[in-house]
């Protein structure tokens, strides 16, 4: 297997920057490890996840659609619109890879987004396949297997050296371009590297979670259950959970005058928020409990019963660990299953 | 790059009618002149004025009209205010069509058809109505019963009388919740209406307008032995993509303005009571 040792992976990663743009997590002053444009010198995060997902490569917080001139009772629409550069993404983890897979069932599908498209044609992910799950993990329960991460292109580190294989044309590509600095490595580290962290993921506390109780056919069940209301009282509609899951994907599109031409951009919006449905004749979601029941029916109900079984979770555990109150959708879970 | 239906085409507002005192008709053509684009009847279309807004309007005229499309809106918010305040020659910008249609080439063909509208429900409707009427022979009897708070607040009263009600080929039913100088027609609410008319329960019938009215409709029609795979209805919800992905105006596992906006009675029971 072709690897690279530690002490060179900076010299990797220039090569890489030099050729196209490249993003890795670094840890900022607060400790909290998030994704950034690699300039040299900088070092690769040692935490297991970034605060917040990888979805921003594909998905921006925001992003401007369209243009427009008003003069008077007319109206010119300016197509913004341009090729994105390639660019590489490495060091994603197993569940965000894989939330890029539930990302794209919804926008790309018909009529696909072009935006997003655009941005996904252009990504190469490099993922890295995962030595130490904590215990907020259980990517496991939605069929993730984090030591096989998946992406264009894998790497996985054996604690002296990252070895790379790739997936896809793009990931074979991404390889061949940087195939001078590899060598062929012995695996035999890595192979006890990777049946530890196998053996970590069978003693996490939510190694037993399933999904057997959730999917399409529960919808009117799980929708009609009492649970909620006990669920959901302590939630205070932060949107903390929306922002930073990598399955949420809800935008909202709204204009900006800035005096010399109207911006229409799209951004982050949460289903947390008492707006979100609001119209001028009235709200389907007045209380915070059909919020909070409409996020989780969501990952848990709607959309596997709308994308052949597949949940809208990957079960990275931010929300787990980010909700101020402690809400996540473990909790729902547990509370929900059939016992 | 290939087009993006989020990015807008523009029309132009070729005619402005009061048809009420909250509610305006506007008929928009392309620039070039014609449609800027083709729909079927209960499809829905973005409009919007940049820097104010964007929102859902069903598309009133009938895709027969091939010269123009129509749209009646209420006065309710920003939006629609600015929209009221427009002129003949203003520019808007259009996308769509979005949502599916009323089956009208398929379920609907060869039967009786009971229309059922309360106020600007009449909207969505009266793109069926038309279509409908310029395709007589395709259907059974046709008979509209459609009522307002007042006879002012009747949407497209002029053509109701002129056309519908000229027609002998259409029974027309019009209410007014209150008696009011000038009206000698029915005076009641639109759901009692219809139970007090007693149509004959193998017509299909399509009904739109304030939820209450809905509710109170089905329950009425439920009585005299109407099922409910009889019973087509249009539903609204707040909306920004129109294409089921900003992920806001879903009833259960259906988007109402992909999946939607028309449901059948059945299908919408089979949802969580959430609209």
């Amino acid at each position: 297997m072709l690897k690279i040792s530690a002490e060179k992976l900076n010299e990797l990663f220039d090569k890489i920057a030099s050729q196209q743009t490249l993003y890795i997590p670094v840890d900022r002053e607060d400790k909290c490890a998030e994704f950034k444009k690699y300039e040299s010198g900088m070092t690769l995060s040692k935490a297991l996840n970034t605060v917040r997902s990888a979805k921003d490569f594909f998905l921006p917080q925001t992003e401007n659609l369209a243009e427009f001139r008003r003069s008077g009772k007319t109206i010119e629409v300016k197509d913004i619109r341009k090729e994105s550069e390639d660019f590489v993404v490495f060091g994603v983890r197993a569940c965000d890879a894989k939330s890029f897979e539930i990302l794209d069932s919804v926008f790309l599908a018909e009529p696909v987004d072009t935006f997003y498209k655009n941005r996904r044609e252009h990504g190469t992910i490099v993922t890295m396949a995962c030595t130490r799950p904590e215990e907020t993990c259980f990517c496991t329960t939605f069929g993730i297997n984090p030591t096989v991460p998946g992406g264009d292109a894998s790497v996985y580190f054996d604690g002296e050296s990252y070895f790379f294989v790739p997936f896809t044309e793009k990931g074979k590509v991404f390889m061949a371009s940087i195939s001078d600095m590899l060598e062929d490595g012995d695996v035999t580290k890595l192979s006890e590297v990777q049946a530890k962290a196998r053996e970590i993921m069978t003693r996490l506390p939510l190694a037993n979670l399933t999904t057997d109780s959730f999917g399409g056919e529960k919808l009117m069940e799980h929708f009609n259950s009492e649970k909620w209301a006990e669920l959901s009282e302590a939630c205070i509609g932060c949107g903390t959970c929306t922002f930073v899951c990598p399955t949420c994907q809800c935008y909202d599109i709204r204009d900006f005058d800035t005096g010399h031409g109207i911006k229409r951009f799209r951004c982050w919006d949460s289903c947390m928020y008492s707006d979100f449905t609001k119209m001028a004749h009235g709200n389907p979601r007045t209380s915070q409990l059909e919020r909070f029941r409409q996020r989780f029916m969501h990952k848990l109900v709607y959309h596997p019963s709308n994308h052949e079984g597949e949940f809208g979770c990957v079960g990275c555990g931010r929300c787990l660990s980010k909700c101020p109150v402690s809400l996540n959708i473990v909790k729902v879970m547990k509370a929900l299953e059939d016992k | 790059m290939n087009n993006d239906t989020l990015i807008p085409l523009v029309g132009v507002v070729t005619d402005v009618r009061q048809d009420t005192p909250d509610v305006k008709t506007f008929r928009v053509n392309a620039l070039e002149g014609g449609k800027v684009f083709e729909h079927m009847p209960g499809q829905c279309a973005m409009l919007s004025i940049p820097g104010v807004g964007e929102a859902m309007f069903s598309i009133t005229s009938s895709p027969t009209n091939k010269e123009y499309m129509e749209f009646s809106i209420k006065k309710c918010g920003c939006l629609t205010e600015w929209l009221h305040a427009m002129d003949v020659g203003q520019q808007i910008t259009i996308r769509g069509p979005y949502g599916n249609y009323f089956p009208v080439e398929t379920e609907l063909k060869g039967k009786d058809l009971l229309f059922v509208a309360g106020g600007i429900g009449l909207a969505p409707l009266r793109s069926v109505i038309n279509y409908v009427r310029d395709n007589r022979e395709n259907y059974g009897d046709v008979q509209i019963v459609y009522g307002s708070r007042s006879k002012d607040d009747l949407v497209d009263y002029q053509e109701i009388i002129d056309e519908w009600m000229a027609d002998d080929n259409i029974q027309v039913n019009l209410t007014i919740d209150n008696s009011q100088e000038g009206w000698d027609g029915h005076v009641g609410f639109v759901p009692n209406y219809v139970k007090e008319l007693a149509p004959s329960t193998n017509k299909t019938v399509l009904v739109c307008g304030p939820p209450i009215m809905i509710k109170f409709t089905l329950a009425g029609l439920k009585e005299l032995g109407f099922s409910e795979t009889q019973v087509y209805t249009t539903m609204e919800l707040r909306m920004k993509c129109g294409v089921g992905k900003c992920g806001r105006c879903n009833i259960g596992n259906k988007y109402v303005c992909k999946d939607g906006p028309v449901f059948r009675y059945d299908e919408l029971g089979a949802l969580p009571d959430e609209y």
